[in-house]
């Protein structure tokens, strides 16, 4: 919404200087947009008349004017082809800045002849685009005279934007209003004179959809004459961006504006009369006044005459029947919409109008015949004619409510005592009238421009709750709702800046954890990956269905219906996926060797509420170069221990996992691997990523990752008071075993075999060789472990100690048919 | 001592002086005092030394051989030191050699500026809890009071996703408000939370990312004030910015789902982006107490609670605390942009070693 201060002025007697009016009008929750003083940058330009202008002696183009400034005579080398002998023009002298250009201007020499300043086209002080030549000013224009304040250009615009519970600030009159009510002036009055009149009107109403359109007015005016509308409406027009038209047309505008009003005039002469009825529409076509072609359907309101639509209701006028220079006889439209259809409309059909914005949000019912009134006295004033009786159809719909303060609520709820009298006086400056009054409370009635106020509580309970409950919320709702509503509005003209900011009482001297034990554990597997060398990654929870597809399923279901482009269209299934894309990204700039990470959803359709909570990591390219160990490649059992890293330190007992195959599908299917605890639970997988994978996103080779089902992963119990260690004074023993196996036998067999043999005296079990080859025989290999014996009571003799590993090969031998090497 | 003794002594100390390594010295040790050593043969005649003289050559033979083997220990002390020192010197590296490479990774803004956040509330009594990103409508719009047809609807660009089986329309939440929704209709108040999280709107453009992330706070009880408030706000704002005088400053809007409803500015210099100074005043969050109808549908009778919930962009957060001024690279994982903005995980966000990443 945009205002000029001139135009505010007219309803606003105040002495307080624009800053006052802007910080103001930001705190009382008319947030303020922008404020352009256009007289500011236009300052230096004065009127001037050029008493001659002659050739440039040395050049073609250009003239050589001498100019009147009124404060002196001086010679200017102008360009502009309509410069010519006794024009009026606006004269910048040197010094000035020219808006447009932001150039210093100085007196120079042009082409050998002194210039003394400059005169201005349009373009060059920001006022439109003409720049074929200077602004000529009219005959009577007097020179000297600061150009903008003689052309009403001193006037700042404010741009206010208007949150949607107040289309009373759509008007500059509910501004003002707001602004007195603040205390920063007086609130002019304003009524309309009626135009009374016994001429019955050609053209009458008839509401054929009272849901959409209750009360309708109209009257016709005879004999108009059409023309560009006076100055001062035209530049009050202009100065908010507005194009003058003609009178008839800038008088709506201005209504619109002036006392958030729409109005609408039809050209008489083009309408098939004699009745203008709201209806539905009937998938009929027609050309709005933006020049477009719209359909109107069955939801949608429309203003019909005998030929078919000629309006949609609310919304936008038809080019048809709009008025012109020919016209002389119109009919005003002045009509109650409801603004749930009419933002229903405005949005299917895509249209944006300066009626759809104050209809939508509510518009003051009881002003609607003082405002036919009002605009009709315009008419005759600017186009004269002969106004016909008012006729309507439908009747107002009852629009008068009551809300009552308890005075302490201001307090209780709005942490500010303010004093009664204040606040009821608050109140009052808004609209509102008091109609009940005790020490304890007041009732006040709304004014009908307040549509936000005691509007009536519409609810929607949440299902879970019983017929009871939702009774007594609807009728605690209903109690509570409208005194909130007044004590939002007394807190915000008195000021929020003024409630005493109070700290929250502490609810215990020591602050609680403020993560659940799950939460907290997760932020430390985000400590321990950054640790780990991984760098952490907030990747896109979308991305191409095509590349989700890699990753996982990419279904329907999880396909975005309105996608803000094709490759952000699918739910990612795993984090994995991002980090893939952004390590393909960073190769492609030339950085192929990276860890990332992200901790964050993946989204699949049977997971409860669609989504898991995943860390993943991805290691690729090689280990850097270093002059002391070689780089090598990344690859499986690095992400293996970062995996079960990750585990350990979410208090997993590393002996309760188990590492299966096969990983899904963007994993190599021989070079990664599952984890679970116990047979079912899957906590996370790892591997080699899927090659077809690498070549998908040019990834380097290889490229390896991990993935933990963070919500998977069982809590574990808090750690309590722990048994004492049991500290052995005796040497632990190490012997080193040798077997030969089949190369299809899983290593962790062997692995479990072992540490399960002697519990009382193996501690440790650790693999230290993998070997294969021809001495070995096809298919087979070689796994040297080493085994730690720890005693407790003292220490082993050789023939225990030589029993001990006796058993440790029994069952290995037992579990994996190896053979110990000789 | 006769003659033949001084001269051995004299002889043997010479020599045992003259040693330069361990393996003459030893020989030297050995033609004195081994077996057959000059000393032992002397030691071993005295037999035949005449009666009266025997007790005192004995005496000086004794003693010369100790001082003798005492000087040699001396000797061996030294050669072995200086042999030790040797080897030492032999084993020198270029210590200005790089060591084995080794990776921190680092911690990406936005995780730093949640655990701020949620460091900050929770000394001020505040829980985190979580939500699901794929909201039905409810949660996301009608328990929050934002109808069907209202523009506030129209304003947040939703995504939208098919419905699923009988269900209605999902969407992907807009705000981290549903949050709020689902603490009240789990659980009877009072409540303190702050729900931290992925959010999602339709819109991408130098200022706007389709993903970005919010923080939305709820605290409802008995007798919670705008006062309240506001306190708790400045309160998080000054501790946040690490700035104890920041100027705060609240002014009325509005919002489907708070009455009375408030913008929060913080003070700050346009020109030069430092906050706390400078006369210019920048939108940091929106704010209010929960509109009567938020706590009905939700079940919390309005009558008998009410507080007080905000929201706040957690990448504006980060931006202004960091100096950051592009919103796009967020999402981009450059490692070159992570590398330079990105936190150590060894000074996590902990109140009492201070937030100073």
């Amino acid at each position: 919404m945009k205002f000029s201060l001139a135009w505010l002025r007219t309803h606003l007697e105040t002495s307080a200087p624009l800053a006052t009016i802007v910080d103001t009008l930001s705190a009382i929750g008319l947030e303020v947009d922008a404020v352009t003083d256009r007289g500011s940058e236009l300052a230096p330009f004065r009127i001037a008349e050029v008493l001659e202008a002659g050739p440039h002696p040395n050049a073609e183009r250009l003239k050589l004017c001498r100019v009147e400034t009124g404060c002196g005579i001086v010679s200017v080398v102008c360009g502009a082809p309509n410069a010519h002998t006794g024009m009026k023009a606006v004269f910048a002298p040197p010094g000035s800045l020219i808006p447009a250009t932001g150039q210093l201007l100085t007196a120079s020499r042009i082409r050998g002849v002194e210039s003394a300043g400059m005169l201005l086209s349009e373009r060059e002080m920001r006022l439109g685009e003409n720049h074929d030549g200077i602004v000529e000013l009219p005959p009577d224009a007097p020179v000297g005279e600061p150009y903008a304040r003689w052309a009403g250009l001193d006037d700042p615009v404010i741009e206010i934007a208007v949150t949607p519970n107040r289309g009373d600030a759509l008007s500059v009159r509910g501004i003002a209003r707001d602004l007195a009510a603040a205390g920063l002036g007086r609130l002019l009055p304003w009524s309309a004179v009626p135009v009374p009149s016994h001429v019955p009107s050609p053209l009458v109403w008839e509401t054929a959809w009272p849901e959409a359109c209750p009360f309708v007015l109209g009257r016709t005016v005879r004999g108009v004459a059409n023309g560009p509308a006076p100055l001062w409406l035209a530049r009050r027009l202009e100065a908010i961006g507005l194009r003058p038209i003609n009178a008839l047309v800038d008088i709506t505008n201005f209504f619109t504006f002036d006392l958030g009003r729409p109005l609408h005039v039809f050209d008489v002469a083009k309408v098939r009369g004699p009745v203008f009825t709201m209806r539905r529409g009937a998938e009929e076509t027609f050309r709005a006044l933006n020049g477009r072609d719209v359909t109107a359907g069955p939801e949608d309101c429309v203003i019909a005459d005998a030929a078919g639509v000629v309006s949609l209701a609310g919304i936008i006028g038809g080019e048809s029947t709009g008025c012109d220079e020919e016209t002389t006889s119109i009919f005003l439209e002045c009509a109650l919409f409801d603004p749930i259809r009419v933002a229903d409309t405005g949005r299917r059909l895509g249209i944006l109008s300066d009626a759809r914005a104050r209809f939508e949000r509510g518009i003051d019912t009881a002003l609607m015949p003082d405002a036919v009134e009002a605009a009709t006295r315009m008419i005759l004033e600017l186009c004269g004619g002969e106004a016909s009786r008012v006729v309507s159809a439908g009747t107002a719909p009852p629009w008068q409510r009551s809300a009552s303060l308890r005075f302490s609520r201001l307090a209780d709820l709005g942490g500010l005592a303010v004093p009664p009298a204040e606040a009821i006086g608050i109140l009052e400056r808004l609209g509102f009238v008091p109609e009940r009054r005790d020490a304890a409370s007041v009732t006040v009635a709304v004014p009908p421009w307040r549509n936000d106020i005691a509007a009536g509580v519409s609810l929607d309970l949440s299902p879970e709750l019983s017929p009871a409950e939702k009774e007594r919320m609807r009728a605690s709702a209903s109690a509570i709702e409208p005194e909130a509503d007044l004590v939002e509005e007394v807190l915000r003209i008195r000021g929020l800046d003024s409630v005493p900011a109070v700290s929250l009482p502490a609810l215990s001297s020591v602050p609680t954890p403020s993560l659940a034990p799950a939460s907290a554990h997760i932020e430390q597997v985000r400590r321990l990956l950054a640790a780990r060398g991984f760098t952490e990654c907030v990747g896109f929870s979308f991305l191409a269905a095509s590349q989700a597809a890699l990753f996982g399923p990419a279904p329907e279901s999880l396909h975005l219906e309105n996608p803000i482009a094709t490759d952000l269209d699918q739910m990612r299934p795993t984090p994995i996926a991002s980090l893939a894309l952004a390590a393909g990204r960073n190769a492609a700039r030339g950085y192929p060797d990276l860890a990332l990470f992200e901790i964050g959803p993946g989204f699949l359709e049977d997971a409860p509420g669609g989504q898991v909570l995943i860390a993943a990591g991805l290691r690729t390219g090689s280990t850097a170069r270093s002059w002391i160990e070689p780089a090598r490649p990344a690859d499986a059992f690095d992400v293996k221990a970062d995996a079960l890293a990750i585990l350990a330190a979410l208090g997993v007992p590393a002996e309760a996992l188990a590492i299966g195959a096969p990983a899904p599908a963007h994993f190599h299917p021989g070079r990664s691997g599952l984890i679970s605890q116990g047979p079912k639970l899957l906590l996370g997988r790892f591997g080699e990523l899927h090659p077809r994978v690498l070549t998908a996103l040019d990834l380097p080779r290889p490229s390896v990752g991990f993935e933990i089902f963070l919500d998977t992963v069982p809590e574990q119990r808090r750690r309590t008071r722990r048994a004492p260690p049991s500290l052995s004074p005796f040497q632990p023993l190490a012997r080193d075993f040798a077997f030969v196996l089949d190369e299809s036998i899983p290593a962790e067999q062997l692995l479990r075999a072992a540490r399960g043999a002697e519990r009382h005296l193996v501690t440790a079990v650790t693999l230290f060789d993998v070997f294969a080859g021809p001495a070995l025989g096809a298919g087979k290999k070689s796994l040297a472990i080493q085994v730690i014996f720890q005693p407790h009571e003292r220490t082993l003799t050789d023939a225990e100690i030589k029993a001990a590993g006796q058993k440790v090969i029994a069952a290995v031998i037992k579990a994996t048919g190896a053979r110990l090497r000789g | 001592m006769t003659d033949d003794l001084s001269s051995l002594g004299a002889e043997t100390f010479a020599a045992v002086e003259a040693a330069d390594n361990l393996a003459s010295l030893e020989a030297l040790r050995v033609a004195v005092l081994g077996r057959q050593g000059r000393l032992t043969s002397l030691l071993r005649a005295l037999g035949e030394v005449p009666e009266d003289l025997r007790r005192e050559r004995g005496q000086a033979l004794n003693r010369l051989r100790d001082e003798i083997a005492s000087a040699i220990a001396e000797r061996r002390a030294l050669l072995q030191a200086a042999a030790q020192d040797a080897g030492i010197a032999a084993e020198r590296i270029d210590v200005t050699l790089p060591p084995r490479p080794s990776v921190l990774g680092l911690i990406h803004p936005i995780s730093r500026t949640i655990g701020e956040i949620v460091a900050i509330f929770g000394a001020l009594g505040f829980r985190v809890v979580e939500g699901p990103e794929i909201e039905d409508d409810w949660h996301n719009f009608g328990a929050l009071n934002i109808p069907e047809h209202h523009p506030a609807r129209q304003e947040m660009d939703t995504f939208y996703l098919p419905p699923r089986g009988t269900n209605a329309r999902r969407v992907l939440r807009t705000h981290t408000s549903p949050g709020q929704i689902r603490t009240m209709t789990a659980a009877p108040p009072p409540y303190r939370v702050i729900v931290p999280g992925r959010t999602y709107r339709a819109d991408h453009d130098a200022t706007h990312s389709p993903m970005f992330h919010q923080c939305e706070g709820l605290a409802i009880d008995k007798a919670i004030t705008l006062g309240h408030l506001k306190g708790c706000l400045i309160d998080f704002l000054r501790a946040f910015f690490d700035k104890p005088e920041l100027p705060v400053r609240f002014r009325a809007s509005y919002f489907p789902f708070t009455e009375p409803s408030m913008e929060v500015d913080i003070g700050w210099n346009r020109q030069s982006g430092e906050l706390g100074q400078g006369g210019d005043w920048l939108e940091i969050l929106g704010s209010g107490m929960v509109h009567p109808r938020v706590l009905a549908n939700c079940g919390v009778d309005p009558g008998e609670w009410q507080g007080f919930a905000f929201g706040m962009g957690i990448e504006r957060l980060t931006m202004l605390k960091q100096g950051i001024t592009d919103l796009r690279p967020f999402f981009e994982s450059d490692l070159r942009w992570l590398r330079h903005y990105g936190f150590s995980p060894l000074r996590p966000p902990i109140l009492h070693e201070g937030l100073a990443g």
